[in-house]
């Protein structure tokens, strides 16, 4: 009984954490005393301050008589939002955006593993490849977006080769952490047993590498969104970035906010399955995917 | 068809260590002496102790029977020849070093499964070693769900699995809390029992070196010395009780007047 309420408690203060953090704070007070009497908060509490902060949004609008082209009200984003799926636009562009986002991600994903498989394996090519790497990624990957369109067109192809460049450095920073995170006894343990190195590998190095690689994966796939977005601004005839530029330049800024909605619906979704990916995967450590972010 | 030009083919030698000398390079240039001149001569079957200080290289010694080290000069040689298979030598760590995402069942067959052997009969042959470890009802568990003794017990089941003729342990208990040690190390004799198996086992602990072992390797360090052999005249089988007769308390004497008397004589 304790241990389930415990669980449950856990898993809704995370993704309190993980949607609200201002109220952080505030759960973490309930949590102390009365583990028993008050089982609702996390979840009802957040919703109950997003609410309330429309709530505010929509009153501040209306009692300051902010102008529609600066601020619009909720209940404008709203039913941009409700026409933009109605009329298709929204969906068509977020299909768009979607395929670059996912088809970036996973060239980041495989280029980065290889990468990571090939610098931790082989010294000569951690020696040459490594320091450049890390040179490059001092790089802003979004100032790239310019010269990738102008190289790859307007199409699709830039915005999946932005998407990529600005995945890849985290994924493979937290990539090369995970392969190189192995203990030295365990890998000794696997050589008493006649193990070869591409069998250390498989057998404890990629295993071990996984929770690193989510923790990259959960901070890439985020990221991956906002590089599609950028690639659009940059330039772009279809997409969510596209429309927000269109938006904006009609001055139809509900209809921005709408696409931002979207934009960030889109976000949760792709993290939500990476971490439960990750959860699922693997599933001996208690928590995954918090190491490696900060690198 | 052997390479081997050694003429000694001694049936009872299950190992043979010849003046082995292991020296680690150090920053100050002057390398540390792991192990000095160690010759040694292990019976086939028999079970065999190595106690010592820290630092006096048994733990050294294992790895470099094991191949996990190579030696800076001296040789080894198992039985008649100077090679061997890995699948002669099981090793048991000081951790059980088990892999996290494995089942109980499926870190036993680590082993097989390197060497592509996952057939019925190794199948039967863990859950038949899981049974003589008090395990049978933990296969599907996962090792985080495990005891530290009932995870070395794991360990010592991998070890087995490939059935070597030769175990090396390094302070496989070492780990443990005093109770399950003990209860570990008569298990670890029942199962010897079995098929007398030639053991290896590294420890710090002189009880339980004399109550295990048919003889106790005794070392020095810095550098590593093989300080004397001790043989240890009791009866088999050995049980707890053993520990307070006269004559288990003679040998550890013996062998601490010789820890002792390298001790002072530094």
């Amino acid at each position: 009984m304790s241990a389930h309420t415990a669980s449950g408690r856990d898993r809704r203060s995370a993704s309190t954490a993980a949607a609200a953090p201002p109220a952080d704070p505030e759960t973490a007070t309930i949590d102390v005393p009365p583990r028993q009497r008050r089982r609702l908060p996390g979840a009802v509490y957040s919703t109950a301050v997003f609410a309330g902060l429309l709530l505010a949004w929509q009153l501040a609008v209306k009692v300051f008589d902010v102008s529609e082209i600066l601020v619009p009200t909720p209940l404008a984003v709203g039913r941009s939002l409700v026409d933009g799926f109605q009329d298709g636009i929204l969906v068509t562009h977020a299909i768009v955006t979607l395929e670059e986002v996912v088809y970036g991600f996973g060239l980041a994903v495989g280029s980065a593993l290889l990468s990571a498989v090939l610098i931790t394996q082989f010294r000569p090519v951690e020696r040459v490849l490594f320091p450049l790497l890390v040179l490059t990624q001092t790089i802003p990957k979004v100032a790239m977006a310019p010269l990738l369109i102008v190289w790859f067109g307007i199409g699709t192809t830039s915005k999946v080769l932005t998407v990529a460049l600005i995945a890849f450095f985290p994924l493979l920073i937290n990539s090369v952490l995970g392969f190189r995170s192995a203990p030295h006894d365990q890998v000794e343990m696997l050589r008493s047993f006649g193990a070869s190195r591409l069998q250390v590998l498989r057998y404890l190095r990629i295993p071990s590498a996984l929770p690193h690689i989510f923790a990259g994966l959960e901070v890439a796939v985020i990221l991956a969104v906002t590089g599609a977005v950028v690639a659009e601004f940059v330039g772009s005839s279809e997409g969510l970035g596209y429309l927000i530029q269109a938006s904006n330049f009609t001055l139809d800024v509900a209809r921005t906010f709408a696409v931002i909605v979207v934009l960030s619906a889109i976000g949760m979704l792709l993290h939500a399955i990476v971490v439960h990916l990750g959860k699922w995967l693997v599933f001996w450590t208690e928590s995954p995917t918090t190491s490696g972010i900060e690198s | 068809m052997s390479t081997s030009v050694e003429i000694e083919t001694d049936e009872d030698c299950a190992i043979s260590l010849d003046s082995l000398t292991m020296l680690y390079p150090t920053k100050s240039g002057v390398p540390v002496r792991a192990l000095d001149d160690v010759s040694l001569k292990v019976r086939d079957g028999e079970f065999l102790s190595i106690v010592g200080p820290s630092g006096c290289g048994k733990s050294t010694l294992l790895r470099i029977i094991m191949g996990l080290s190579r030696q800076t000069s001296g040789h080894v040689r198992f039985g008649a020849t100077s090679s061997t298979h890995h699948n002669q030598l099981g090793m048991v760590f000081q951790q059980p070093l088990l892999l996290p995402w494995r089942t109980v069942l499926k870190n036993l067959m680590v082993s097989p499964d390197l060497h592509g052997k996952r057939d019925d009969n190794t199948r039967a042959r863990a859950t038949e070693l899981l049974r003589m470890l008090g395990l049978e009802e933990f296969a599907g568990r996962y090792p985080n769900e495990l005891s530290g003794g009932m995870q070395q017990r794991v360990g010592i089941g991998r070890a087995l699995m490939h059935d070597p003729r030769i175990l090396l342990m390094d302070e496989p208990f070492g780990a443990l809390d005093a109770m399950t040690r003990d209860q570990m190390g008569l298990d670890l004799l029942d199962i010897w029992d079995h098929d007398r198996k030639t053991v290896l086992f590294v420890t710090h602990s002189i009880p339980e070196a004399v109550l295990l072992a048919d003889r106790v390797v005794v070392m020095t360090p810095r550098p590593g010395r093989l300080a004397d052999v001790v043989d240890v005249p009791l009866p088999r089988p050995r049980r707890l009780e053993n520990i307070n007769t006269p004559e288990f308390g003679e040998v550890v004497m013996r062998i601490r007047k010789l820890l002792d008397s390298e001790h002072s004589a530094h």
